[in-house]
């Protein structure tokens, strides 16, 4: 079978061909459909229950188009209001984060509490009983918000699996990153907020692309390798997989450094004995089987459509929204365990700079590699298909295979091609 | 201003020093760093006393990494810039903060702009400098490089040294 012109995906196993159409990248029609199928529809990562620690702790961020506050209350309940003004629709919140008894939109000067209700407005007493029904002047809650050990996410359809339905199959790989902390998880050092010419959808499979690691990347492995011990001899090699619901995940072991749970001599012997330790408190908590797997293996993961964690040489995690075919905003975050003694946090945060973010030493690679991709798609009428066939016939893709970017579009094409409701 | 140095020799310092970034001398730009100096980037809209135990930068380089920053962008294989790109760097409002004993807190301000594949980009904010003076000359202790945008959603990356 080959794919007819209008066709978005090319899956034929027969041939063992997978390919993209380059227009998935381009038309501003298919981006309105993702914004009505995927993003209106699934759960989406807002953020981590220790940005906003204290009763009155805020922040604003952009999620999927929308102005979010997300708050903790004087009850210590985590909230989600859209930002808008009840009144006349103004950005109530301006501050990116905060702590406060109350919001106040400046324009005619409605002021509401941290569980969103109208507390106080000029010329209250001109507004008629109707007015004050329904909480209607109240600042408007996101139709779902809820949470997995920490991890907020907001949904804009108010009926629909819940998020630990959706998680699915990613819950185990969750868990494998959450489980580094005996007490709990935290942000560290606040977000790193840039952004890529290129189609969101780019970076979806960069996230987790084993494949292109190595031939990017020789500038960073090249710099690890000058400084004698950063690495062990352990070769880059596991497994990709299927999680369900468009969930994907790359596991592997890797010769850098990981703070839970792999040292490398050039760290010196007290953090090797500290690695120790905290090895050997996976082992007592885990089993040596489970330990040995949160410790010496790195997972790429991709929450269907748009949450990455990655658990590297240092935690991230990552979303990103599409402004435009060829445009994404993008916000990244450190990761850590809370109880992490001030000499292992130092390591952690140096490794994930040396890689990760606008000044690291992959980075900025791939935020490249990407444009140069969004830009060969100008030629798309005469070379229109992306190729995503690597590792199709294998039984056991690898990590350097591209199954985990075909469970990605799988589920990405089954959701554009359902007809609109 | 200190009697030790006059702005005039730390206008004369900095601007040689944007001379070369622009014109991609990076080894002679390394040079004005002392062995064991110190490279900061803190996140778009830091305070200055941003620190990176505490706060995610994007550049926090001891030396051994400063170095190899100055490596690796020279090869071809730093492929955000491969081919280079161009930059053109304005440094002004140079003042010397304080200062004894030939060590000096200088800071000043600058815009940059860098051009690649028809793109332009500007990044501007200000530098904060520890300096020292070894045998007449001066050189760089640490520098601290704070953008003063909001964020970097447009320019995307700091593959340069701003
Ligand atoms: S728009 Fe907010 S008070 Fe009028
Ligand atoms: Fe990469």
């Amino acid at each position: 079978m080959t794919a007819s012109p209008s066709a978005l995906l090319d899956d034929d196993r027969a041939r063992g061909v997978f390919r993209v159409a380059r227009r998935a990248f381009t038309d501003p029609v298919i981006l309105a459909r993702e914004r009505a199928a995927i993003f209106d529809q699934c759960w989406l990562y807002l953020g981590h229950e220790s940005e906003i620690e204290k009763p009155g702790d805020y922040l604003t961020r952009k999620v999927a188009g929308r102005d979010i506050i997300f708050t903790r209350g004087k009850d210590g309940a985590v909230r989600a209001f859209f930002n808008t003004c009840p009144h006349r629709g103004a950005l109530v919140c301006r501050e990116a984060a905060g702590n406060g008894a109350m919001f106040r939109c400046f324009y005619h000067s409605w002021a509401f509490d941290l569980e969103g209700k109208l507390v106080n407005r000029p010329g209250d007493e001109a507004y008629g009983e109707g007015t004050r029904k329904g909480g209607m002047h109240d600042l408007v809650r996101v139709p779902r918000l809820e949470q997995y050990r920490g991890l907020y996410f907001v949904h804009y359809q108010a009926a629909g699996d819940d998020l630990k339905t959706y998680l699915g199959g990613a819950l185990e790989y969750i868990d494998l990153v959450l489980d580094q902390s005996e007490t709990a998880m935290e942000i560290v050092g606040g977000t790193q907020a840039y952004g890529f010419d290129a189609n969101w959808k780019l970076l979806c499979e960069n996230s987790f692309d084993g494949y292109h690691g190595l031939p990017t990347h020789v500038s960073y492995f090249d710099y690890v390798k000058s400084k004698p011990g950063s690495l062990v001899e352990v070769a880059i090699k596991g497994r990709a997989f299927d999680l369900g619901n468009g969930h994907a995940v790359v596991q592997y072991t890797a010769p850098w450094g990981r703070p839970v749970a792999q040292t490398v001599p050039a760290w010196g012997e007290e953090a090797a004995r500290e690695v120790a330790a905290i090895k050997a408190r996976l082992v007592a908590r885990f089993g040596a089987e489970r330990a040995e797997r949160m410790a010496t293996t790195n997972r790429n993961l991709l929450i269907f459509p748009n949450f990455v964690i990655n658990d590297i040489m240092a935690v991230t995690f990552r979303t990103f929204y599409p402004q435009a075919p060829d445009k994404q905003e993008v916000n990244a975050w450190a990761l850590a365990p809370r109880e992490e003694s001030p000499a292992m946090r130092e390591l952690r945060l140096f490794n994930f700079l040396e890689f990760l973010g606008p000044g690291g030493f992959a980075t900025p690679d791939d935020c490249e590699a990407l444009a140069l991709c969004q830009r060969g798609y100008g030629s798309l009428a005469g070379a229109g298909w992306n190729d995503i066939s690597k590792g199709y016939l294998s039984d056991e893709p690898q990590v350097d295979d591209e199954a985990q970017m075909r469970a990605f579009w799988r589920e990405w094409h089954r959701r554009v091609s359902e007809q609109p409701a | 201003m200190s009697a030790s140095v006059t702005r005039g020799e730390l206008e004369d310092f900095l601007f040689l020093e944007a001379a070369l970034l622009d014109n991609w001398q990076l080894d002679e730009w390394l040079a004005l760093f002392v062995e064991g100096a110190r490279y900061f980037i803190p996140p778009a809209g830091a305070d200055d006393d941003a620190d990176p135990a505490t706060s995610l930068f994007y550049v926090a380089d001891d030396y051994h990494r400063l170095c190899e920053r100055v490596k690796r962008l020279k090869k071809r294989t730093a492929h955000a810039e491969f081919p280079r790109s161009r930059c053109r760097r304005m440094v002004s409002n140079v003042r010397l903060l304080g200062g004894a004993d030939e060590r000096f807190k200088v800071t000043s301000n600058f815009v940059t702009w860098r051009s690649k594949l028809g793109v332009t980009n500007t990044f501007f904010g200000h530098h904060l400098y520890e300096m020292t003076r070894i045998d007449g000359q001066l050189r760089i202790l640490s520098k601290k490089t704070f953008l003063d945008q909001d964020d970097i959603r447009e320019q995307g990356k700091v593959s340069i040294i701003p």
